[in-house]
């Protein structure tokens, strides 16, 4: 019998070995995917045992912990603040809705746990000796004033606001509205989602700002303009005449305003005044895959890059169906009314950020971040964000043409409401019809600066019934202001 | 060093590591007032007990394998500690039932010291009070259903899992009858496998009625192994494999307790709601009939490899509710993996891996049919039902709520796998000592 009881004894020995193995899987293995697993309610227990690293920045502290003692144990919960005023961007942690925003995708480093070797050394010996681990703290680049512009100047409208810093591509300012305070996500979500505001869908947990998808109206016109002119067959003086119409197909497309046809113009005196019927020409001559080809060096077709977690950017376009549409022939599209910014374009206020932004660097696309370093718990500076160039959209003498253009609209033409003074402003309207008679998306992208172009603004508002002129610009005007005074400040 | 020193000294040892277990989850506690006095107490104690223990083998059976004892000390004093750790009240009531195990420990040693091979006589009666034990929680009245098996007795306050005793027995009279038949079995005649069919449908009867797939794989397992020792045919316990298969898979179509298990083992996580039992909603499967062995998962995960320290686990949400249910019974092992990480739990196993080479060494020591019966099937038994837990709560095979030995809560199980070591110590002895007089 000891033949077979030495067989047995293997297979019992066996049986436990794979019990060995199968532990070292979830272990080792899959451990990285189980606690990435939104429903792993132990890992987002756990996380509260972890004095999280604070969000800060430029005086205000967006993010900090409330310590709590309960059967034992120390937890660290979130507490927010700055309440409102940036919820979108830095977003909450909490145990029953899990985490968003900054809070979700810099997650590892406000834990400590970074792939740094010597974070996981610290925290290792931290977990050795008992001690609570603590995470590293973010310094954001937003401006707290310029913040609370936008927060007053949207008040209760929809919309949302971007703010770059020209050179840099710091983030200065992203507002949406209707914000929600992210200290009652926890007990009180029902006031987070029943939110009231300006729209038919306020959704409060939308940021706007890079995941809101809104037609652009004739803000698209600068693209369509930097096209024309870096591609060569335009310059600012190229000579159009408008009859107030431009033909599509055989079928009409009309200005803003019929009733004036400019007659004979230039490219420069058509974006200051937007004329539709000049830009559809330009489409018509260009087409459509000629503009994607430049909309995808300004940063279309891709997600606007941010810290933010990934499903809350929106990659601006142009969408068929509810998806991205990047056409393989010219007549998929319509390319005279794309390149006035209706067709199917559907693009987000941080890209049109980066379009002025670019505008105002001589043609030079910065990406833009918003986390500037990551401070450990003694004091050293973990990582320190340094500008990065994402490429050259356009040619310095085309971004400088077309910046001028923006600047007359903002003097004399569409624009005015934006004018500051001592300070120079180049901006776009745009006013884009919804579908129901009266209500427009409007829009005001711009660059600011006292000598030089310092920032760059974009501003959508939903449902308005007058232009962007009228509504965006002011909230625009209001950031410039907020930012230049206190870029002066400092 | 003569091999009762030895005991002694390990069970030293043993007793060093539980007062440490104690103090660190004391000291996780952040209640270090009580940490010298309390811990060092309740090791002392545990340690006189176990002590004993260690008496009466000096006295009943001298001769016995040395490891054991310290290793079954080890085991409960792991399971005593997590117990304590999740649930202080259990743990008072686990060290009783721990000291009724010693007090029958000794009961069985110190009856059947001069020669346990008596049991072979009564071989039948095992046989039948098994079959007995096993359909008591089907009576109505005293049987009793706790998540979705019915596996329980309830008499008065008094609750006990009658599986756990009906293994031993069976064992008991498998290795009498067995060893009685083994030749003409080995011969392979269809007719003298009569009583052998008789014991597959009682498997598979026990599975029917008791809902329960693990006490039947068990059970089964345990006759398969030890048909094949007796018999040296593989194909027997093959042949009976592919049999408790298709049985299973015959009931999986009958039983949708059964067929709910295999569905969670398969894919526990869903993208999309599906149908919920529970509820009789649309839900993720993660949130409804998956949950505890997700949770256990995501438990085990949390650990990694050094684990979180014992007492720093996170078993309850921050308001203090519990996030894994028979957590110190069935899912004991993903506390311990939790708390002590891969470290530990691959520590753990390879404490039962010792215990069950240290039972098949005392197979193949013993040196008639009936103590290497016993001996293997004992082991193997062991083997299995830790096998069958631990894997079920890793994935690896269906979770079935099964008893993890020594360590788990429960009182029947501590008290059956008592008399399962001493029934292991009484062959190891009589083993040894016979090679000693044989010895020139």
């Amino acid at each position: 019998m000891n033949k077979q009881i030495t067989r047995l004894a293997l297979t019992g020995l066996g049986l436990m070995v794979a019990l060995v193995v199968a532990t070292t899987y979830w272990q080792a293995w899959a451990s990285g995917d189980l606690a990435d697993r939104q429903d792993n309610q132990i890992q987002r227990v756990a996380q509260f045992t972890i004095e999280r690293g604070e969000i800060r920045g430029r005086g205000v502290t967006w993010a900090t912990n409330r310590r709590e003692k309960k059967g034992g144990r120390t937890f660290y919960f979130r507490e927010y603040p700055a309440r409102r005023l940036a919820a979108h961007v830095h977003g909450y942690s909490t145990q029953s809705r899990f985490r968003t925003g900054l809070e979700r995708s810099m997650n590892d480093y406000l834990t400590g746990q970074n792939a740094n070797l010597s974070t996981v050394l610290d925290t290792f010996v931290d977990k050795a000796k008992g001690a609570t681990i603590k995470g590293n703290d973010l310094v954001l680049t937003l401006a707290p004033r310029a913040q609370r512009a936008a927060q007053e100047a949207l008040g209760g409208r929809c919309g949302a606001v971007v703010a770059l810093d020209v050179s840099t591509g710091k983030v200065l300012t992203m507002y949406s509205s209707p914000t929600y305070d992210p200290n009652l996500v926890e007990e009180d979500f029902d006031l987070v989602t029943g939110v009231r505001a300006g729209c038919k869908r306020p959704d409060a947990l939308l940021n706007r700002a890079t995941a809101g998808l809104y037609a652009p109206g004739s803000t698209f016109k600068v693209v369509t303009a930097a096209a024309a002119i870096d591609s060569g067959r335009y310059t600012d003086d190229s000579s159009f005449v408008d009859p107030g119409y431009c033909e599509v197909y055989g079928k009409r497309v009309n200005n803003y305003d019929t009733s004036r046809p400019f007659g004979r113009l230039d490219l420069h005196t058509a974006l200051v005044n937007s004329v539709n019927s000049v830009f559809c020409n330009i489409g018509k001559t260009m087409g459509a895959r000629a503009l994607v080809s430049y909309m995808k060096r300004f940063g279309f077709y891709e997600d606007p890059p941010l810290e933010t977690p990934s499903n809350e950017r929106e990659p601006s376009g142009l969408y068929k169906d509810g998806t991205l549409f990047d056409p393989k022939e010219d007549t998929e599209v319509d390319p005279g009314r794309m390149a006035f910014g209706q067709e199917r374009l559907l693009v987000t206020p941080l890209q049109m950020a980066m379009v002025a932004a670019t505008i105002a660097n001589d043609g030079l696309v910065m990406k833009p971040f918003v986390v500037e370093r990551i401070v450990a718990p003694d004091g050293s500076v973990v990582q320190r964000t340094t500008p990065d160039e994402l490429g050259r959209a356009v040619k310095t003498e085309t971004a400088r043409t077309v910046a001028a253009m923006m600047k007359d609209a903002v003097e004399e033409g569409t624009g005015t409401a934006a004018r500051l003074s001592g300070v120079t402003v180049g901006g776009k309207t745009g006013t884009a019809e919804t579908g129901i008679q009266g209500l427009n998306t409007t829009w005001f992208i711009c660059y600011a600066g006292k000598d030089q172009p310092q920032v760059a603004v974009a501003a959508v508002v939903e449902q308005q019934n007058s232009t962007g002129g009228q509504t965006a610009a002011p909230v625009a005007k209001e950031v410039v202001q907020a930012l230049l005074g206190s870029a002066s400040n400092s | 060093m003569s091999l009762r020193n030895r005991e002694l000294l390990n069970l030293v040892a043993v007793g060093l590591l539980t007062a440490i277990g104690f103090a660190s989850v004391y000291i996780a506690r952040s209640d270090p007032s009580e940490l010298g006095a309390t811990s060092l107490t309740y090791a002392g104690i545990f340690m006189s007990l176990y002590l004993a223990a260690h008496l009466v083998v000096r006295y009943a059976v001298p001769y016995a394998d040395a490891v054991l004892l310290p290793l079954t000390a080890l085991l409960s004093a792991i399971g005593v500690t997590l117990i304590y750790r999740l649930k202080p009240d259990d743990a008072f009531r686990q060290s009783l039932w721990i000291v009724i195990g010693v007090i029958l420990f000794a009961v069985v040693l110190i009856a059947l010291r001069r020669d346990f091979r008596i049991l072979e006589q009564y071989k039948y009666l095992f046989g039948v009070t098994s079959i007995l034990l096993l359909m008591l929680p089907a009576l109505p009245g005293i049987g009793q259903t706790i998540n979705g098996a019915r596996l329980w007795v309830k008499v008065g306050a008094f609750q006990f899992q009658p599986g756990e005793l009906a293994k031993i027995f069976l064992i008991v009279f498998l290795a009498g009858y067995l060893r009685d038949k083994r030749e003409v079995l080995a011969q392979g005649r269809l007719k003298d496998f009569g009583p052998l069919l008789l014991i597959w449908g009682a498997a598979m009867l026990v599975l029917v009625q008791t809902n329960d797939l693990g006490s039947a794989l068990l059970l089964f397992g345990i006759f398969l192994a030890m048909l094949y020792v007796a018999t040296g045919r593989a194909a027997y316990a093959a042949a009976g494999l592919a049999l408790f298969v298709a049985g299973a898979a015959f009931v999986y179509h009958f039983v949708s307790h059964v067929q709910e298990r295999v569905t969670i083992w398969l894919t526990p996580w869903t993208d999309n709601p599906v149908y919920c039992a529970q509820t009789g909603e649309l839900a993720l499967r993660q949130d409804c009939g998956s949950f505890q062995l997700v949770k256990s998962l995501y438990s085990i995960g949390n650990g990694g490899f050094a684990g979180t320290g014992l007492g720093k686990g996170t078993f309850t949400t921050t308001s203090g509710d519990p996030i894994i249910p028979y957590l110190n019974t069935d899912f004991i092992y993903s506390a311990i993996a939790q708390e002590l990480g891969l470290v530990g739990a691959a520590g753990l196993l390879l404490v039962f891996m010792l215990f069950v080479a240290r039972g098949f060494r005392i197979a193949l020591l013993a040196d008639d049919g009936f103590s290497k019966l016993l001996a293997a099937g004992l082991t193997f038994g062991f083997a299995l039902q830790t096998f069958i837990i631990v894997g079920g709560v890793l994935r690896v095979i269906p979770l079935t709520g099964i008893t993890l030995p020594f360590v788990s809560y429960g009182g029947s199980s501590v008290v059956s796998n008592f008399i399962l070591l001493a029934l292991l110590l009484l062959v190891s002895n009589r083993a040894n000592l016979q090679a000693a007089r044989n010895r020139p």
